[in-house]
């Protein structure tokens, strides 16, 4: 078996990572970046959010696309879960429904990359996200 | 709720809402007790006297965005159909503490499933809150700390992809050298 990964061996990870991030231009203010909340209660994990949540942050890394991915609790869509709320640079926050690893291969594709909307978009009627 | 690791997720979703901002997760796998226990304790809100006896209840919950609150009944169903229990205790500004427990070797305990996903997951989407995960096994055991990893990363984000992709691997390796 392999050297177990250490805390050490993150330190090495930060500081090649450091410099690479203060190359890209270093979008300090969110609204820069595409932001992707994923809905994860009961509803939605028990639907596969977890590995929509693990594909987009993927996909996402691979096509360099500066975005952060985070959870988000329920929206009231649990009929339409996995749900995940996408919101663009200078943007309203778009909700997309019965999100699989197709749906969410369009969506990067189409929406973050070009703005096209695509299938599955729900109405906005929630106030607060939780 | 595919396995054990999808009920944790869930079930740290309640301490997260709970505006806790420290989440310990204990899973203890005895092999020889024939038990494998898991434990999630959080200083958020805690609960109510009153509400602790309707929180197992699935018609219970205290969201307003729906009227069903299934996730510790799920992951209490679970628990009973392999042989085991829930239990949670809490306490009003102190907290809450979730303790399950499974036989081993029981035909219907779910697998434990991807721990190193789920908590790098929750490391990565909650930085204010700090994470602290123990690991027990017959052969060993294994601490992880959020707080570690964000000393060592200081300005860099644990929402970096390849931060995230690290810190599952090193759980990963380090749950696979204690595997029973």
């Amino acid at each position: 078996m392999g050297k177990i990964k250490s805390l050490a061996d993150l330190k090495n990870l930060k500081t090649d990572l450091q410099s690479k991030i203060d190359l890209r231009e270093k979008g300090d203010s969110p609204e820069k970046l595409v932001q992707i909340k994923v809905a994860m209660a009961t509803c939605g994990i028990a639907s596969g959010a977890k590995e929509i949540m693990d594909f987009m942050i993927d996909e996402l890394d691979k096509q360099s696309i500066n975005s952060v991915v985070t959870q988000t609790g329920c929206m009231g869509y649990c009929y339409a879960e996995p749900t995940i709320e996408v919101t663009l640079p200078d943007s309203e926050p778009i909700v997309f429904g019965y999100v699989d690893n197709n749906r969410a291969t369009e969506i990067i594709e189409k929406y973050i990359k070009k703005g096209e909307i695509v299938e599955g978009v729900l109405p906005v009627n929630y106030e607060t996200i939780d | 709720m595919k396995n054990l690791s999808l009920h944790i997720l869930d079930i740290i979703q309640n301490s997260i809402r709970a505006k806790a901002n420290l989440i310990e997760l204990e899973i203890c796998e005895h092999l020889k007790e024939n038990k494998f226990l898991i434990t999630i304790k959080d200083n958020g809100t805690g609960v109510e006297k009153e509400k602790l006896n309707q929180i197992l209840d699935p018609y219970f919950t205290s969201r307003k965005t729906r009227d069903v609150g299934l996730g510790l009944s799920l992951f209490k169903q679970n628990a009973e159909r392999a042989g085991g229990f829930l239990k949670i205790y809490s306490k009003l500004g102190r907290g809450t503490v979730v303790r399950t427990m499974f036989e081993y070797n029981n035909i219907d305990r779910p697998v434990l499933g991807d721990i190193a996903g789920v908590v790098t997951l929750l490391v990565a989407s909650n930085p204010k809150i700090e994470f602290l995960y123990k690991h027990k096994t017959d052969n060993g055991e294994f601490f992880f700390n959020s707080k570690e990893i964000k000393n060592i990363l200081e300005d860099v984000s644990v929402t970096e992809p390849k931060v995230i992709s690290f810190i599952k691997e090193m759980i990963n390796e380090n749950l696979q050298s204690i595997k029973l």
